[in-house]
């Protein structure tokens, strides 16, 4: 059952909440021990609260939008009391201390918080693989990636083990693991999404984003949790509680829709390219108006992101010590120095991934190359930027893939980082200009395997792009 | 762009990394080909544009300068490695 048919039902007392929260359990059971999408399932505390939910139904007190919802959290996104170790070596043991305002805002609305989901060390991979403590298979076809970094995430949906899962995005960490899966998510426009209790990989691009088997259901996690929060700085001002679920026209009729002619070329494959055409000539016959646009950076951005996202995550993740937080060489070892204690700490508790992009950051931030290379992204950035307000001068939403292919194999990209790194084509110049992206199933390929497209919208017209995607997925 | 052994010692070295000989080695590799991919940036043309750090151009968001009691100031602690009493236990900073 979807979120949406959940809640309604848990709210009117159709189904219980212990009913949705035992379902899921037992679809984690059947499936888990095959896909691995959790680092751990939180079971008893599930039922418990779940109980706690229809008790508060039965004495007459309303409920909230997600009410009885089970939810899965990436596990870089802070539940207070629970362990988040960002499926690194460097944070196991460590206890979140607070919630994320993501999750204080989903449990108001009484959603069940079902477990921790496996993803890339820090969020820093495209496949999964990149996780210290396990490989998360594709439900579709278990010799397949999920796609990354909220692997996990995208693989709890699509096995229907939990109707929605929190994933983050910095440069398509929860869209192109929705492809690969055959659901939906959204990277909400910079801002949207407080990063309060989000561990933090590169701050200018980061936001926790929704995904579902379908965009209504994106839409509606989003209202439970989108809206100003005066512990992000970087916070949009924009009212919590904003609806994206309901109240659309449910028509495309005079949406011009752009197609991106650099989307469309190069190394994509062609199923994937006739999956994504075909859905362009099904807005069509919805009554969207399709128009070319160009967007003439593309072919820096994935270059210029991975600059600048490795730059701020080489600062970012300097926190992490040996002294604050986690792993330490000095447990193990009194008699090291206090740079050793930092140097041995880091280079054992760190993944090779992670590794690799604090080498790159810090050679990009270091003198005598910050120009030629972090300034000339950042350049590079406000390129990107032009390319899509110029493209909606001429478009209201702008349609193109996901990502160049279906789900990859496992271990089929893990020896050549930049490989991994160009699989982010599609989803990186969006958040490079910090506008909305979402994206959702739009067929599978002759061997089965799902494939996904991508909307964006200018920013803060989430609504714009949910009508889109509704409309779109009854087809009518 | 080859990026040389003592290169990537003196990045691990500024980033406070410890690696392995086997290590530099592949990222002295990598680091070159990641490079070389990243020299075609210098091809595109930004003369017209200032660096971007921000999307929005949001700049120095400040609220009143009031002290926030953390209500729970335990969990903070127990997440240190090392602690004595309510102290976080650090190595000797100046030798």
């Amino acid at each position: 059952m979807n979120a949406f048919e959940t809640a309604e039902g848990v709210r009117n007392g159709k189904i219980s909440a212990e009913e949705a929260v035992k379902a899921s359990l037992s679809a984690i059971a059947a499936r888990e021990k095959d896909v691995n999408a959790f680092l751990e399932v939180f079971e008893a505390e599930a039922l418990a609260r779940a109980k706690e939910i229809d008790a508060r139904r039965a004495s007459g007190k309303p409920l909230g939008l997600l009410a009885g919802v089970p939810v899965a959290l990436k596990d870089n996104i802070m539940y207070k009391g629970h362990r988040v170790y960002c499926a690194s070596k460097l944070l196991e043991g460590h206890i979140a201390s607070y919630s994320a305002t993501a999750v204080e805002r989903l449990l108001a609305e009484d959603a069940v918080i079902m477990g921790r989901a496996n993803m890339d060390e820090f969020a820093m991979g495209s496949s999964c693989e990149n996780s210290a403590f396990k490989k998360t298979a594709n439900p579709h076809d278990l010799s397949r990636v999920p796609g990354g970094s909220s692997g996990g995430s995208a693989a709890a949906v699509a096995a229907g083990m939990t109707p929605i899962a929190l994933g983050s995005d910095t440069g398509g960490s929860v869209r192109q693991p929705a492809s690969f899966c055959g659901i939906s998510a959204i990277k909400p426009t910079y801002g949207l999404m407080s990063r309060y209790g989000l561990v933090a990989f590169a701050s200018s691009l980061d936001q926790i984003g929704p995904m579902a088997a379908d965009a209504r259901d994106c839409a509606l996690a989003l209202t439970a949790m989108a809206g100003h929060d005066d512990k992000d700085s970087t916070s949009a001002d924009v009212k919590p509680g904003t609806d994206y679920h309901g109240g659309h026209s449910g028509s495309v009729k005079g949406l011009k829709i752009g197609l991106p002619k650099e989307y469309f070329v190069g190394g994509i494959d062609p199923e994937v390219e006739k999956l994504v055409a075909g859905a362009a000539k099904k807005f069509q016959s919805l009554g969207a108006e399709l128009v070319e646009v160009s967007l003439p950076h593309t072919k820096y951005a994935v270059a210029a992101y991975y600059i600048v996202a490795s730059s701020e995550a080489s600062s970012n993740l300097a926190r992490f010590d040996g002294m604050r937080y986690g792993y330490s060489a000095a447990r193990e070892d009194e008699s090291l120095s206090l740079p050793e204690v930092f140097m041995k700490s880091r280079g054992r508790g760190f993944g090779s991934e992670v590794k690799r992009r604090i080498m790159l950051g810090t050679y990009s931030l270091s003198s005598g190359y910050y120009d030629a290379y972090y300034a000339q992204a950042q350049k590079i950035r406000a390129l990107l930027k032009k390319d899509f307000v110029a493209a909606f001068e001429k478009a209201d939403v702008l349609l193109g893939p996901a990502c160049p292919t279906p789900a990859f194999r496992l271990g089929e990209k893990m020896d050549d980082p930049l490989q991994m790194y160009l699989s982010d084509i599609y989803t990186i110049p969006c958040s490079m200009a910090g506008v909305p992206g979402l994206s959702l199933n739009c067929g599978k390929t002759s061997s089965g395997l799902p494939v996904g497209m991508q909307l964006f919208g200018r920013p803060f017209s989430e609504r714009t792009l949910f009508n889109a995607a509704m409309t779109f997925e009854r087809g009518n | 762009m080859a990026v040389t052994r003592a290169e990537v010692e003196k990045i691990a070295g500024l980033a406070r990394l410890e690696l392995t000989g086997e290590e530099c080695a592949l990222y002295q590799k990598q680091l070159s080909s990641i490079l070389d991919w990243m020299e075609e940036l210098k091809g595109a043309d930004t003369s017209s544009v200032e660096p971007l750090a921000h999307v929005f151009g949001t700049e120095n968001v400040m609220r009143d300068d009031v002290p926030v009691r953390h209500e729970d100031r335990k969990s903070l602690l127990d997440n240190a490695p090392m602690r004595e009493f309510d102290f976080v236990k650090v190595r000797k900073v100046i030798e």
